[in-house]
């Protein structure tokens, strides 16, 4: 079996710059509620946060570096959340 | 899992002696077998529980007017019998039972792939099915909601609904962990040589229930947390007056409840994939797209949930979609009908106890998958919505389904597990009657709900009354047969003639092995070089 | 737990199979989070204007500087497998250190930001929320629901890398076989991912 084996280490400053970007993103998202956008703000809120969680899947979590099987899986159960949302709201969009 | 073992003259694993003795040896064990068989032996206690309380309902509907109960007792007894039955029997039932006992061995493994997670999986078990059943005893009377806790009235009754809701949720964990393990397993530990496309189909059926445990319980999960805060804290999430929308609640318990029909469905499915070959002496008609379907029923089952709520006022897009993948799902479930029957054509098929089960659900299967059709249809469904029809529908899927199967891979496993033959011509006599009863009991709830009766009421007016005496004859013969068939197994486990390794002659890893097993399964791991119904 | 399972007959050793396990473990989570989150669409989306009020309750500040609390600690927990894959156990215990102490401020934060709220009178079946709209009511029952249920995570999260903290010192996690520290940076991960969509939804949609 391939116990200890886990090939790949990820530089400290790799992190680093990770959360740089993620703090950016953070600090962005802030700022960009503040200004009256009318429903886009929420929009624009929310690609940050999904930008922010693909960094920190990516990176934080190893999915880059990882099998691939993990971030199918990943992305498949993203996938469902988001239709299941989608198909909830095949009632109350035509209610 | 390469190492060698010492080799050793190696007992079974019902006579291996651990670290602990007596009871304790089992309910202690981290042993996937005796663990499969905690649960067997738990679900009989419940199921006999619940058998009695459905049996009780169809005695109080042998007449109209009250008979051997009262509205409420009737209540608290449907909803009871619902949540026992569901969450206790037929949700866990194939998967943590033969799942537990056969998965590891039909892959060529020697256990599962988190052995003590696994025990912890039957504790929790045990644990929500104590709470469960207390709401019967403690506080202010019985739950009378049904088993679908609808809102606003779950948290409006003044009925004990908390231990109730609770254990639920507790046994969710149960189902999640059991999934969790079984993937891993799956994933991991298959023998050397078995590729995805070499693995039999019951491990293929519980890999594709093992993701709707995983996927769809935290929604209840998550669901009754709700309703529990709800009537604890008066957060208003789903009642009218502080803004919530009761429908969202039937959305969100849907979401579950109806992939829950198919982790419920899905191994009954796999493990007439298994029966039908072996008895048939023919590899199954249609490896590939057994497997595929299963996968597909698996996903497609996620996004059908709102059929159980087409008069519910949801918007005319919403019932129009759900009624179409409700169409669609049928699809996968059809293709594996006609490719059990291809494989039982032109073969020479042996007529044991075990086929015989499997023949009869392809029967009542079929009855409540076409049935089921009705009710999806959306202008049938407005009018058998909430009769009779939908519980003969159901108990035709379930109990016919499930149920069947699960009766199917007892007296197919029996020897494996137990290491003793049992009594065929009582089997198959306890069959017979069981069958028959079986339809006397549901067949004519079709007819009922057609003309207008509707569920759960104790009493109805006089010109149901034929219909109802048929219907409770049946629930009385469908008992018999039942105690027929366990009281022979039960009988057999101790006293039948010793069983072979293969005694009916099957191809899968499990056949390979002693009957009962030892502790460790095989004493080397096999590698695998044919495909699992490698006949010719 | 999940990981370092052994079985009574042989102790065999699968850190690829704990890892998967914790995958699934952490779907499951996303769903039961998931659930929660198709709630707050729905009902943002049928009470638009009083969730943009009762938005404005909440504290732009603390909640911003929770996210950065939260995406610095999942950055030391992170390092802290590199630095344990380096042999450098005093560091690896020293970065989850930094987590465990960032997660007991976050706690503290939202301790505060709780009973900064209580004492207002908004809380679940209050007299002043009962006034309100009924999609603020909503709001908070969601907002204290789901911060609550994260807060929850947060103290399990905490536990579980303390835990781990000390097999660390006692060197049954080390450099060959660290496969519960990574399941515990994974889990604390999520934590930090489900706050991500959090932060947003309830601090910045006023």
């Amino acid at each position: 079996m391939e116990n200890g084996q886990h090939a790949h280490i990820v530089k400290y400053k790799t992190f680093v710059v990770v959360l740089i970007v993620l703090l950016v993103f953070t600090f962005s998202s802030v700022g960009i509620t503040q200004i009256d956008l009318g429903v886009y703000s929420v929009t624009a809120a929310l690609i940050f946060a999904v930008l922010k969680s693909i960094l920190v899947l990516m990176y934080f979590m190893h999915l880059k570096f990882d099998k691939k099987v993990y971030a199918l899986m990943t992305a498949g159960i993203i996938l469902l959340l988001m239709i299941v949302i989608l198909v909830t709201f095949l009632d109350y969009l035509y209610r | 899992m390469t190492e060698t073992m010492k080799q050793a003259p190696t007992p079974s694993f019902l006579e291996y002696q651990g670290r602990f003795k007596g009871i304790f040896a089992w309910i202690f064990s981290t042993d996937h077998k005796r663990i499969g068989l905690l649960y067997l032996y738990s679900m009989l206690v419940f199921f006999s529980i619940a058998a009695t309380l459905g049996l009780m309902m169809k005695l109080e509907l042998i007449a109209p007017g009250r008979t051997i109960m009262g509205a409420q007792t009737y209540n608290s007894f449907f909803t009871l019998h619902g949540i026992t039955m569901i969450f206790l029997i037929v949700v866990p039932g194939l998967p943590a039972v033969f799942g537990n006992f056969f998965l590891p061995i039909m892959i060529g493994a020697k256990d599962v792939a988190f052995p003590k997670l696994n025990l912890f999986s039957w504790w929790i078990y045990i644990a929500g099915a104590f709470i469960a059943l207390s709401s019967q005893f403690l506080g202010d009377g019985a739950p009378d909601t049904g088993w679908t806790f609808y809102a606003p009235y779950s948290f409006r009754t003044g009925t004990n609904m908390l231990p109730a809701v609770t254990g639920a949720f507790v046994l969710g964990f149960s189902s999640i962990v059991t999934g969790l393990n079984f993937i891993v397993t799956i994933h991991r530990l298959r023998a050397p040589g078995m590729k995805w496309m070499k693995m039999p189909l019951f491990p293929w059926a519980l890999y594709g229930t093992a993701w709707i445990q995983v996927l769809a319980t935290p929604i209840v999960g998550i669901t009754l947390l709700m309703v529990v805060l709800e009537r604890t804290l008066q957060i208003g999430f789903f009642d009218p007056s502080l803004g919530g929308d009761p429908i969202l609640y039937q959305h969100l318990f849907w979401i579950y409840s109806h992939p829950a029909v198919y982790i419920m469905i899905l191994p009954a499915m796999g493990v007439i994939s298994e029966i039908i070959p072996t008895f048939a002496r023919k590899t199954i008609f249609g490896y590939t797209a057994i497997v595929v379907s299963t996968l597909a029923i698996a996903f497609v089952g996620y996004f059908v949930w709102g059929h159980h709520m087409f008069t519910s006022g949801m918007s005319g897009v919403a019932l129009y979609t759900f009624s179409i993948l409700t169409f669609l799902v049928a699809i996968p479930s059809a293709i594996k009908i006609f490719n059990w029957v291809a494989t039982l054509h032109k073969a020479s098929i042996d007529l044991q106890t075990p086929f015989l089960w499997a023949f009869c659900f392809l029967f009542v299967f079929m009855i409540g998958g076409l049935s089921g059709m009705v009710l999806g249809a959306l202008s049938a469904n407005v009018h058998l919505h909430d009769t009779a029809f939908v519980v003969a529908h159901f108990h035709y899927i379930v109990f016919g389904g499930t149920g069947f199967a699960f009766f199917g891979a007892l007296h197919y496993w029996f020897p494996k597990m137990f290491g003793r033959m049992y009594d065929k011509s009582w089997a198959n006599i306890g069959l017979a009657i069981f069958f028959t009863g079986f339809n006397t009991l549901y067949l004519p709830m079709f007819y009922l709900g057609i003309t207008g009766m509707p569920r759960r009421y104790y009493d109805y007016v006089e010109r149901f009354h034929g219909p109802n005496i048929v219907s409770s004859m049946g629930a009385m013969l469908m008992i018999t047969g039942l105690i027929i068939v366990i009281t022979n197994l039960v009988r057999s486990a101790r006293h039948g003639a010793k069983a072979e390794k293969d005694p009916w002659k099957g191809k899968t890893l499990e056949w390979t092995v002693d009957s009962p097993p030892s502790l460790e399964n095989f004493e080397e791991i096999p590698i695998v070089t044919q495909d699992p119904y490698d006949y010719e | 737990m999940i990981m370092n399972d052994h079985t009574q007959i042989d102790e065999h050793r699968d850190d690829e199979g704990a890892k998967t396990g914790m995958w699934i473990f952490i779907f499951t989570e996303l769903l039961l989070f998931g659930g929660l989150f198709i709630v707050y669409s729905v009902y943002r989306y049928l009470n638009p204007m009083a969730f943009h009020m009762a938005a404005e309750e909440l504290d732009i500040f603390i909640g911003t500087a929770n996210t950065v609390i939260l995406l610095v600690s999942s950055m030391t927990i992170a390092m802290a497998i590199t630095s344990i894959q380096l042999k450098r156990k005093r560091l690896t215990l020293i970065l989850m250190g930094i987590t465990v102490l960032l997660a007991l401020l976050f706690l503290v934060n939202k301790y505060f930001e709780w009973t900064g709220k209580i004492s207002h009178g908004i809380f679940p079946g209050s007299e002043i929320l009962h006034q309100s709209s009924q999609g603020e009511i909503l709001f908070f029952g969601l907002y204290y629901a789901m911060t609550g249920l994260h807060a929850l995570h947060i103290i399990v999260g905490v536990t579980f890398i303390g835990y781990v903290m000390w097999l660390v010192k006692t060197d049954d996690v080390k450099y060959d076989d660290y496969v519960i520290l990574e399941n515990s940076a994974l889990y604390w991960h999520l934590v930090d991912l489900i706050w991500i969509f959090l932060f947003p939804l309830f601090y910045l949609i006023t």
